[in-house]
C-alpha cells in the first residue's frame, strides 16, 4: 500500500524548505509541489510501506493504500504515534474495526546522554575485544 | 553509441565541498550509529574528527527504519559456541568462526544499552507471562543486565516494542557525532541525504582509502570526504532480482528496498576481497506482505504444511538426509525452503501457515483476557516491522486467528547481517583459539583494503548478526578503525582520482538528459528515447537478467554454467548502457546510481555462482549442471577480487572449524 497524500489536509509544512515526509522517507519517495504547497509520492511502486512519512505527518494527511497488484481495496492501517506509545486502528475490507496500542519508548526522546555514567576509554584496551563500556 | 562526456551544457556544474575528518562512517543504519557511539568515545579524547554521511535521514534509514517486534542475536544465558554453531549450521557449514564468536561474545552490551536509551524490551511476569515493555517497567522489573528475564521467541531471540527502535538508536549516534563535533570544532559531522557513489583511493599508498565522494540529493552539491579511516556500512542488495510483485508491489521487498547493493559496489570497485557472494537469501515469508514468520513458528507454535495439511518438513526428512547429510541436522533454512519447494513444483501448494490452529491450541488454555492479549501480540509483530501485512490482511479480511495464512519464497536478497554470508573477507580479532593468522591482520572488521574497514550487511561469512550484532559490529569496527587512526597518525590523504573527472561522472546523467530529452514528443513520464536510458528501465533489464540467467523465481532458484555464461554477457551489456543512463532531477540522479551500484552486487554474485561448481545452498539457489552438495572440493571459502587490471579474479580459501561439536551430556 504506496502512501498517498491526501490534498485538504496536506499545508505543505507552511512554507518550510522541507516537509515533515520528505525529511524522514528513508527511500526519497516524497516530494512537494512548490506552487500547490501540496507534498506527494513521486515513485509508489518504491514505496516499502514502512509509515514514516504517515507517522511524522503533522496534518495526518498521509495515508496508505494497499499495493494495487495484489491488495484488494477498502481496508486501512492507520497509527497515531504518540510521546511513549502507539495507537493503531485496522480497518478490514468487511468493516471489522481492530485497535491496538503497543509501547514505544520507556524514557522521553532526546533525554539519553550517551556517554554519563559511563567508563573512559582505556586506550590500553584499543586493540582487544572489549567496548569501552565494559572495558 | 557515440560516448557521452559531461560538458556542464546542459546541467549547472554543481558547487564541491570538501570535509576532511579522520574517520568517515558511510551509512547510519544499525552498524553505522553503533560505529559512531563507539567510536566518538574513543575518537574525541585524541582529537580526531568522526564524520557520518548517510543517504536518508539516520533517524529512520537503513533496515531496522520501520521498526522490529524482536531482536534475534541477544545471548543471555546461552553459550556463545553454541551460537557459533547455529550459524554454521543455517549457513551449511561455511562461516568465519572467528568472527561469528567475536560478535556473540560482544553482542549483549548494545541489546543492553538499547534498554537503557529506552527500547521496551518484554518480560516474564511471576508465573511466566509476557509483559509488554511498559508493563514489566510499571511493575519493576529488573532491566536485561540486571537479570530482567526476556522473553524468548526462540533460543537467540527475544521479543520487544520495536516501532521506535531505530530512532532511539540514532538518538544515541547523533548524540555521540554531537560529542566528537563539540571537542573537535567541526560546524558539521553529520551529512544527511548525501549519497557516496565511490571510494576514494590514495595516491601515494598503493590499497590505501582516501576518503569517498557523494552527491546530496537535496541541492546542487557534491561532497569530497577526506579519511584516515572509512567504514563502508551500506546495507545489502535488495530488487537487484525481479521480484514477485512487478507493480506498486515492487517496493513491497521483504528486505528494505532501498538497500541498493552500494556496500559491496563501493567495496568491490575499491578493490576489497569479497567472500561467498555466491550465498544470498530467500526468506519464506507471508505471501505478498512478506510478513514475519518467526514469531509465528517459535512463538505461537504455528505448522506449515502443504495444501494436502502434510508437513513438508518431515515428508522430506529422509530424502533431504540421503542427498544433503550431514547439513540436515537440524534442517536449517535453506533445506526448510528446499523441502517446501519440492511441494510447490509437485502442485502440492499453496503452502499454508496455520495460524489458526496454533492460535485455537493456545486459546485452549487461556481467559479471554490473556487472548485478547495474544491477539494483540500476533498483530503487534506485524505492526511493529511489517505493517504492509496488516494491511494485506485486513484487505483480505483475514483474522490470523481464524483462517491460515499463504506462505511464498521470496525473491532472492543479497545480505550479510540476516541469514546469509555474502561480503567482504575482513579482519578477524585475532584472539579467537585456533583461528589460522591469515585471518587476522591487525584490525578487526578491516578489509583487504587499508584503512577500509566493513560492518553490518557487507561483512562476509558472518550472518545471523540482526539488528543487535550490526550495531556490535560497527562498534568493533569503529572502535578498530580509531586504532588504525592512532597507528597512522602521519598520514595525509591524497586523492588518485582527478575531481574534476569525478563530479562530471556523477553528474553525466543530467547533463544526458538535459541533451536529449527535447529529441522526442513523450512528456516526462512516458519517456522513450533512443539517446538515453532512465533507471527504472536500467533496473527492469537487470532484474530481468539476473531473475533468467542467475536462479530467480522464474527458473525456480536454478542456474548452471551455460545460463550463468548468457547472463554475464548481458550483464556487460547492461554496464556499457549504463554510461547512458538519463536523470531528470537529482532524484533520479540518484537511482542511476543506486541501480548502478546494484549491477555491481548482481555481477559480483553472478561470477561467484560461476565460480563454485556446486549447489551449497539447496533451498535458495540450484545449479542444475552440479546439483548437489561436494564438500570434497567445495568446502571453502570463495574469494574474490575486482582490479581495473585483470578485471575479476577468484580463489578458494580453506575453511577451517573452531568450534566442535558439542560435548555430549554425561
Amino acid at each position: 500500500m504506496p502512501s498517498f497524500v491526501i490534498t485538504e489536509k496536506c499545508d505543505g509544512c507552511k512554507g518550510q524548505d522541507k516537509t515533515a515526509c520528505m525529511y524522514i522517507c528513508p527511500h526519497d519517495l516524497m516530494t512537494l509541489d512548490k506552487e500547490r504547497m501540496k507534498a506527494h509520492n513521486q515513485e509508489p511502486e518504491q514505496c516499502w510501506e514502512c509509515y514514516n512519512c504517515v507517522k511524522i505527518c503533522p496534518q495526518q494527511a498521509i495515508e496508505v493504500r494497499a499495493y494495487a497488484d495484489f491488495a484488494p481495496l477498502g481496508a486501512a492501517v492507520i497509527p497515531m504515534r504518540g510521546t511513549d506509545s502507539i495507537m493503531w486502528t485496522v480497518k478490514f475490507r468487511n468493516g471489522t474495526l481492530k485497535r491496538f496500542k503497543f509501547p514505544i519508548r520507556l524514557i522521553p526522546e532526546g533525554t539519553v546522554d550517551p556517554y554519563a555514567g559511563k567508563p573512559e576509554p582505556n586506550y590500553d584496551n584499543l586493540k582487544k575485544s572489549v567496548f569501552f563500556t565494559t572495558a | 553509441m557515440e560516448v557521452e562526456k559531461n560538458e556542464f551544457r546542459f546541467v549547472e556544474k554543481p558547487a564541491v565541498e570538501e570535509v576532511n575528518c579522520d574517520f568517515l562512517i558511510i551509512g547510519g543504519g544499525m552498524s553505522g550509529a553503533g560505529a559512531a557511539f563507539e567510536a566518538c568515545r574513543w575518537a574525541t579524547p585524541k582529537g580526531k574528527k568522526v564524520v557520518m554521511v548517510d543517504k536518508a535521514a539516520v533517524e529512520r534509514s537503513g533496515a531496522v527504519a520501520q521498526g522490529l517486534s524482536a531482536i534475534n542475536t541477544y545471548i543471555g544465558d546461552n553459550d556463545v559456541q553454541d551460537y557459533v554453531r547455529m550459524v554454521r549450521a543455517d549457513l551449511m557449514g561455511i562461516i568465519r568462526e572467528d568472527l561469528v564468536w567475536d560478535l556473540g561474545r560482544m553482542v549483549d552490551d548494545s541489546v543492553h544499552l538499547f534498554e537503557e536509551w529506552g527500547l521496551p524490551i518484554w518480560k516474564k511476569d511471576d508465573e511466566g507471562h509476557s509483559m509488554d515493555g511498559h508493563q514489566a517497567r510499571d511493575a519493576g522489573k529488573p532491566a536485561l543486565k540486571d537479570g530482567g528475564i526476556p522473553v524468548r521467541s526462540g533460543k537467540w531471540q527475544i521479543m520487544i516494542n520495536g516501532e521506535s527502535y531505530k530512532a532511539i538508536v540514532a538518538e544515541v549516534a547523533k548524540k555521540s557525532l554531537d560529542f566528537n563535533r563539540e571537542a573537535t570544532g567541526m560546524d558539521q559531522n553529520l551529512y544527511e541525504r548525501v549519497f557516496c557513489t565511490r571510494l576514494l583511493m590514495d595516491a601515494s599508498e598503493p590499497n590505501r582509502v582516501a576518503g569517498a565522494i557523494g552527491f546530496s540529493v537535496r541541492e546542487n552539491k557534491v561532497y569530497v570526504f577526506k579519511a584516515n579511516a572509512v567504514l563502508n556500512g551500506s546495507g545489502g542488495a535488495v530488487n537487484v532480482f525481479r521480484p514477485r510483485s512487478v507493480g506498486e508491489g515492487m517496493g513491497r521487498a521483504w528486505f528494505p528496498v532501498w538497500n541498493s547493493g552500494s556496500g559491496y559496489a563501493m567495496g568491490a570497485m575499491a578493490g576489497a576481497e569479497l567472500t561467498l557472494m555466491e550465498n544470498r537469501f530467500v526468506p519464506m515469508r507471508f505471501k505478498d506482505g512478506y510478513g514475519p514468520v518467526g514469531a509465528w513458528f517459535l512463538f505461537f507454535k504455528a505448522q506449515a504444511t502443504n495444501a494436502l495439511g502434510e508437513d513438508y518438513c518431515a515428508k522430506h526428512a529422509d530424502a533431504i538426509h540421503e542427498q544433503f547429510a550431514p547439513y540436515d541436522e537440524p534442517m536449517g533454512t535453506a533445506l526448510r525452503n528446499h523441502a517446501a519447494m519440492i511441494e510447490m513444483k509437485a502442485g502440492n501448494g499453496p503452502i499454508m501457515m496455520h495460524t489458526d490452529k496454533a492460535m485455537a491450541k493456545l486459546a485452549e488454555t487461556m481467559d479471554e483476557k490473556s487472548l485478547k492479549h495474544l491477539e494483540a501480540e500476533a498483530w503487534e509483530d506485524f505492526l511493529d516491522m511489517t505493517i504492509a501485512q496488516a494491511g494485506l490482511w485486513a484487505a483480505q479480511d483475514v483474522e490470523p486467528d481464524k483462517v491460515p495464512s499463504e506462505l511464498m519464497p521470496s525473491e532472492p536478497y543479497l545480505l550479510g547481517s540476516h541469514a546469509g554470508c555474502a561480503g567482504f573477507w575482513v579482519s578477524g580479532p585475532g584472539d579467537i583459539p585456533g583461528a589460522p593468522e591469515e585471518w587476522s591482520w591487525g584490525y578487526n572488521r578491516m578489509s583487504t583494503v587499508n584503512g577500509l574497514f566493513m560492518s553490518g550487511d557487507v561483512v562476509g561469512a558472518s550472518g545471523h548478526k540482526f539488528s543487535s550484532g550490526s550495531h556490535a559490529e560497527g562498534r568493533i569496527a569503529g572502535k578498530n578503525a580509531v586504532a588504525w587512526i592512532l597507528d597512522h597518525e602521519d598520514y595525509s590523504p591524497t586523492i588518485a582520482e582527478s575531481i574534476d573527472e569525478l563530479v562530471a561522472e556523477i553528474y553525466l546523467p543530467m547533463e544526458i538528459y538535459g541533451k536529449y530529452v527535447a529529441y522526442t514528443t513523450a512528456p516526462d513520464v512516458v519517456d522513450v528515447n533512443p539517446h538515453y536510458i532512465r533507471p527504472r528501465m536500467l533496473q527492469f533489464r537487470l532484474m530481468k537478467i539476473m531473475d533468467e540467467y542467475v536462479g530467480g523465481i522464474s527458473t525456480y532458484y536454478t542456474t548452471s554454467g551455460t545460463l550463468l555464461k548468457v547472463g554475464l554477457e548481458k550483464l556487460e551489456g547492461l554496464k556499457e548502457d549504463a554510461a547512458y543512463l538519463a536523470a531528470a532531477n537529482l532524484h533520479e540522479l540518484l537511482r542511476c546510481w543506486e541501480n548502478w551500484h546494484r549491477i555491481w552486487a548482481a555481477e559480483a554474485h553472478a561470477r561467484h555462482i560461476q565460480f563454485r561448481e556446486e549447489s551449497r545452498y539447496p533451498g535458495y539457489y540450484y545449479r542444475g549442471d552440479f546439483p548437489g552438495i561436494n564438500d570434497a572440493e567445495w568446502k571453502c571459502f570463495t574469494n574474490s577480487r575486482w582490479t581495473a587490471e585483470n578485471g575479476w579474479e577468484h580463489k578458494k580459501v580453506p575453511y577451517v572449524e573452531l568450534v566442535g561439536a558439542p560435548t555430549p551430556a554425561a
